[in-house]
């Protein structure tokens, strides 16, 4: 049985809070079973599905970097699908260059963490929205160098015919194998988010979430880690593009404008923000979903972003906020 | 000399509607805090509320536009206010950017639904005829929108300065404390800020649409660019906004024929990141102190 210890503010009373084993076992066990459906789901799903899941699992990369920068450092960013754009864009031109797919795909993370630190330090250093604003415009700027720097990128046309890349000799030609991959990615970089959340950066970012002004005291430049994590959050983008445009096959401009930009906002806002299953459940929610409510079709987006109103009304948390409130549920049942 | 004169003239007429909305999208963030990411949206409601009762009703431009008034007033005004801010500015400013960005996706996809995805075209203020002054070939149009907004700018300018409730309204804009301990109903200032927004997109929508017709996308351009002209001229002061506003439509012209078609666009975007970098305040804004 997993305990915490709560005292107020006055140290008056040890309040033991337990949570009960049934939800400990009841997440446990859900957890376990959404592992085991995704390592089998190749099975039994066509093409199509296994590519709407890869989609999702590139677009969770992308929200956990988000996250980062909106649910812990509490900044807006507006242009987490442009960075996304210029991982896929670098990686794909200097793999067609003959650059390893490897080292493409560290260059393009490392680049977008550099511009995204390089864009975010006027922003940051003023007020608290204009990241947001000037993230929005960095979109608008990507597009257009995207779209007429025809010398590089093609254009609208976009660029056709990427090869998947290989690894330890696999070739993740095949779309199974490609799956795998996407997942292996996935993985790795939510470990990689949960380690650096578990690390005093980490435990910084929580506190300036928290209550900044107390961090600002504590020590913590607030500006400075804001910085870092709306950086590693742009780096994190890089690298969900690095992993799109083999599973795509193909890169254009338009999956990277600023609609999309606000989609994942709003999928980090859907999820959870400031967790670390939120950016899961918000991409779920805007790839996935939309497949079972096939009759909904053109409504969807109109339904999804009216449930975002009535989320951040009733729900500021997100759905992963719900969390919280079902354990107290079982406390309560525990003491009756 | 003539083209620069020609793009000087058309580049304010466009400038004047980008300070309509910026003025509008400043004072709503100077007096309650709510940074409104459907700015654009807003505008293309409003030109689609006109277009819809020019049909139904059959009437010209300019009736339509005063019938709609009142109706974008209540709507995006009013119920904007109650049914959307407010329970969300306790919640903290967050929020609320979040609930506009929902709010311009729905206002997005919802008018993809009503008005189907082909631009409409929308009637000009004036019939189509080109003077030449001097060389410079101007549009009756141009001349009308420059003509009609300045006519709002004034009333504007003459209503936050000169009436009691346009004071009211600035001091609560300005301080919103202070404001509240001189005895002014705040809340009721600021539900009068969201209805003078309304007016103002209203009129920036019916101004700006023609050139670009009628479609849902529009707010996308539209948006960018209100925040653009407020935080460029300085969104504390209407001044500021107005500044911006005219500034990025005469840069913008000024671009596109001078430097390059393609990249029009990224100058605003260039001058939002420099001045962000430099003068944050805006170029005519007032020197705020930093807040956690």
């Amino acid at each position: 049985m997993k305990t915490g210890l709560d005292t107020n503010i006055h140290g008056k009373k040890l309040v033991k809070q337990t949570v009960h084993p049934a939800w400990q076992a009841i997440k446990l066990g859900s957890l376990a079973l959404a592992v085991i459906g995704l390592l089998i789901a190749p099975f039994s799903l066509r093409n199509y599905g296994l590519i709407l899941l890869c989609l999702w699992s590139v677009y969770t990369i992308a929200v956990q970097g988000l996250n980062l920068t909106l649910g812990y450092a509490g900044q807006i960013s507006l242009a987490q699908a442009a960075f996304m754009g210029l991982g896929a864009y670098i990686s794909t031109l200097l793999v067609q260059a003959g650059t390893n797919f490897w080292l493409a795909m560290i260059i393009a993370a490392v680049s977008c963490t550099l511009i995204g630190a390089l864009i975010g330090f006027p922003a940051l250093r003023v007020r608290s929205h204009y990241l947001s604003f000037v993230t929005l415009g960095f979109n608008g700027l990507i597009m257009l160098l995207i779209r007429n720097e025809e010398w590089l990128t093609n254009g609208t046309f976009g660029i056709r015919n990427i090869t998947r890349p290989s690894i330890f000799g696999l070739s993740l030609d095949s779309n199974i194998n490609y799956y795998y991959f996407c997942m292996v990615m996935l993985g790795l970089v939510t470990l990689a988010v949960w380690f650096m959340l578990r690390s005093p950066w980490g435990r910084a970012f929580k506190c300036l979430r928290d209550n900044p002004a107390r961090a600002e005291s504590l020590g913590i430049s607030v500006t400075n880690y804001t910085l870092l994590a709306f950086a590693l959050g742009s780096g994190i983008a890089a690298i969900a593009g690095v992993v799109y445009a083999p599973l795509i096959e193909f890169i254009e401009p338009a999956p990277f404008a600023v609609t999309r930009s606000l989609m994942f906002l709003l999928m980090v806002v859907v999820g959870g923000r400031g967790t670390l299953v939120g950016p899961f459940i918000g991409a779920f929610f805007v790839t996935l979903f939309p497949e079972w409510v096939r009759f909904l079709d053109d409504y969807y987006l109109v339904i999804f972003s009216l449930m975002v109103m009535l989320l951040i009304r009733y729900l500021p948390k997100g759905i992963a906020g719900l969390e919280p409130i079902i354990a107290q549920r079982f406390i309560r049942k525990e003491a009756a | 000399m003539e083209i620069f004169l020609q793009l000087l003239i058309s580049g304010i007429a466009t400038g004047s509607i980008y300070a309509l909305a910026a003025v509008g999208f400043a004072l709503l963030w100077q007096t309650a805090g709510a940074i409104n990411f459907a700015q654009g949206e807003f505008m293309m409601v409003a030109s689609f509320i006109i277009l819809g009762i020019i049909h139904l009703l059959g009437v010209g431009v300019l009736p339509a536009f005063i019938i709609a008034l009142p109706i974008v007033m209540f709507l995006l005004g009013f119920v904007f206010k109650r049914v959307l801010v407010d329970p969300l500015l306790k919640a903290g400013d967050f929020s609320l950017v979040i609930a506009t960005v929902g709010l311009g996706i729905f206002l997005r996809e919802g008018f993809r639904l009503i008005a189907g995805a082909f631009p409409l075209p929308f009637p000009k203020l004036v019939p189509d005829t080109v003077f030449n002054i001097g060389g410079a070939l101007i549009s009756a149009n141009e001349i009308a929108i420059l003509v009609m907004s300045l006519i709002v700018i004034a009333a504007l300018q003459w209503f936050l300065n000169r009436t009691f409730i346009g004071r009211c309204m600035e001091a609560t804009a300005q301080n919103t404390d202070v404001a509240r301990i001189l005895g002014i109903d705040v809340d009721r200032m600021i539900l009068y800020t969201f209805m003078l927004n309304a007016v103002l997109v209203t009129v920036a929508g019916m101004l700006i649409t023609p050139t670009y017709s009628a479609k849902f996308s529009n707010g996308e351009i539209f948006g960018q660019v209100a925040f653009m002209a407020a935080i460029v001229g300085g969104f504390n002061q209407v001044r500021g906004a107005l500044i911006g506003g005219f500034l990025i439509g005469v840069l913008d012209n000024m671009m596109a024929f001078y430097i390059s078609t393609q990249y029009r666009t990224a100058l605003p975007l260039l001058l939002l990141i420099i001045v962000i970098l430099f003068k944050p305040e805006g170029l005519f804004g007032r020197r705020e102190e930093r807040r956690i």
